[in-house]
């Protein structure tokens, strides 16, 4: 049982470290002060639960790697974050898109969990999950913001969303061991968390004056460490110090 | 032998609380670890002194918990451990009303108290901590750190820190 909460610890921590990479590529170049310094808070948010739920990882699979170990010497495919955390950041439509997409999924998944019988998942979920309510309507903002804007920005919005919908059912799926912890109250049911999902979004859209989600053919399986092209280019860069210089220190 | 051993546990820990009411918070020196509500007790089995991180990213934690090691060092408490601990998640709540009066002084507005039961939308009223007008809008609700929003004063001009409800 160990080795299932072992690997979905890394689906949570995988998850916020990757898009946690994915918004300090951000930091200078976004498009004001105002929005650079949102995006990298954001990631610093999300590198903070990162460093919980991958150093609690480290202490179930008792092999003694603490949380930057396994950020730095994982390759990709023993990465279980979902697709749609890892993909380029586009424009800011479409970093703002993924944003608002994955924050909404992960305040209702934290939300959960802080009802988790494990104790430290319930402990790590009630800090980050006050943080993930500022993400989730912070998102959500911008999406109307834009959305509801001007001919391009509209045309952005619907672009960047265009772009993730593929990857809605593999940020939501489970895998079939992870029954019995879902039985036992130590992890959420997160396809139980879908129609929840799909309403906000769809409350979102509609008042952005954005198209419905669309039923396109959906890409899988970041959970079972299958990726798209993307991570590897991410890895590259987050890994290549403490790979080149494995003793450094500061 | 270790000056935590020799104490009695009252002595103790008033030794510590004192240590640690000098000791700065790394990003807003004016308000100590105390009041900011990081520091959550002293548990005289050990003995360790317990905190708890504001956000789970900030990047001034391990700057506090060496803050800390080194004032009770510096104090001869070396055998006094720091132990850190999630839950209750810290909230603005548990910054002090001394703390408050604090920040308010160094140009920061202090949140209002009940950070759990209030809308993030922002309704409630916000003072500038420089003139006292509530004549005051959001800048950005990121400012230079996570815990912080950026706002701006109507009547004075000034632009302000505030310290976000968490």
């Amino acid at each position: 049982m160990s080795d299932i909460l072992f690997r979905s610890l890394l689906e949570l921590g995988d998850d916020s470290l990757i898009l946690a990479q994915r918004l300090c590529e951000w930091c200078g170049q976004a498009p004001s002060v105002e929005v650079d310094l949102s995006l990298s808070n954001l990631g610093l948010d999300l590198m903070g639960q990162a460093t919980l739920f991958l150093g609690y990882a480290g202490e179930v699979e008792g092999k003694g790697r603490d949380a930057d170990r396994l950020a730095f010497h994982r390759d990709a495919e023993q990465f279980r974050n979902c697709l749609l955390v890892e993909q380029p950041n586009g424009d800011f439509g479409q970093t703002m898109a993924r944003q608002f997409l994955f924050s909404t999924y992960q305040l209702a998944l934290f939300e959960g969990l802080v009802g988790s019988t494990d104790p430290r998942i319930a402990e790590i979920a009630a800090k980050a999950v006050k943080e993930v309510r500022y993400h989730a309507d912070i998102s959500a903002d911008w999406v109307i913001r834009l959305g509801d804007g001007t001919e391009e920005s509209h045309q952005r919005m619907v672009d960047g969303f265009d772009w993730f919908w593929r990857f809605i059912d593999d940020m939501f799926a489970v895998d079939a061991n992870q029954r019995a912890l879902i039985d036992q109250g130590v992890l959420v049911d997160r396809a139980a968390l879908r129609p929840a999902f799909d309403a906000r979004v769809a409350e979102v859209l509609a008042e952005a004056t954005l198209p419905a989600a669309q039923p396109v053919w959906q890409v899988g399986a970041g959970r079972e460490g299958r990726h798209t092209e993307h991570l590897s280019h991410l890895l590259g860069v987050m890994q290549q110090l403490p790979r080149a210089h494995p003793e450094a220190a500061w | 032998m270790a000056a935590g051993a020799a104490l009695s546990e009252k002595a103790l820990r008033d030794r510590i609380e004192t240590v640690l009411a000098e000791v700065p918070d790394p990003e807003i020196p004016a308000v100590s670890v105390v009041e900011l509500g990081i520091v959550r007790g002293v548990d005289p089995e050990g003995p360790s002194v317990i905190i708890t991180p504001t956000y789970t990213g900030c990047p001034a934690t391990i700057a506090i918990e060496m803050a800390i090691r080194v004032a009770l060092d510096e104090a001869g408490l070396e055998d006094v451990a720091i132990r850190t601990v999630l839950s209750p998640p810290w909230s603005t709540d548990m910054i002090s009303d001394a703390g408050r009066e604090k920040l308010r002084a160094y140009g920061i507005a202090p949140p209002p108290k009940g950070a759990e039961a209030r809308s993030l939308r922002g309704a409630d009223i916000v003072e500038c901590p420089r003139c006292g007008s509530t004549h005051t809008q959001e800048v950005s609700r990121f400012g230079s750190t996570p815990c912080k929003a950026l706002w701006k004063c109507a009547d004075c001009h000034e632009p302000f820190d505030r310290f976000k409800c968490h």
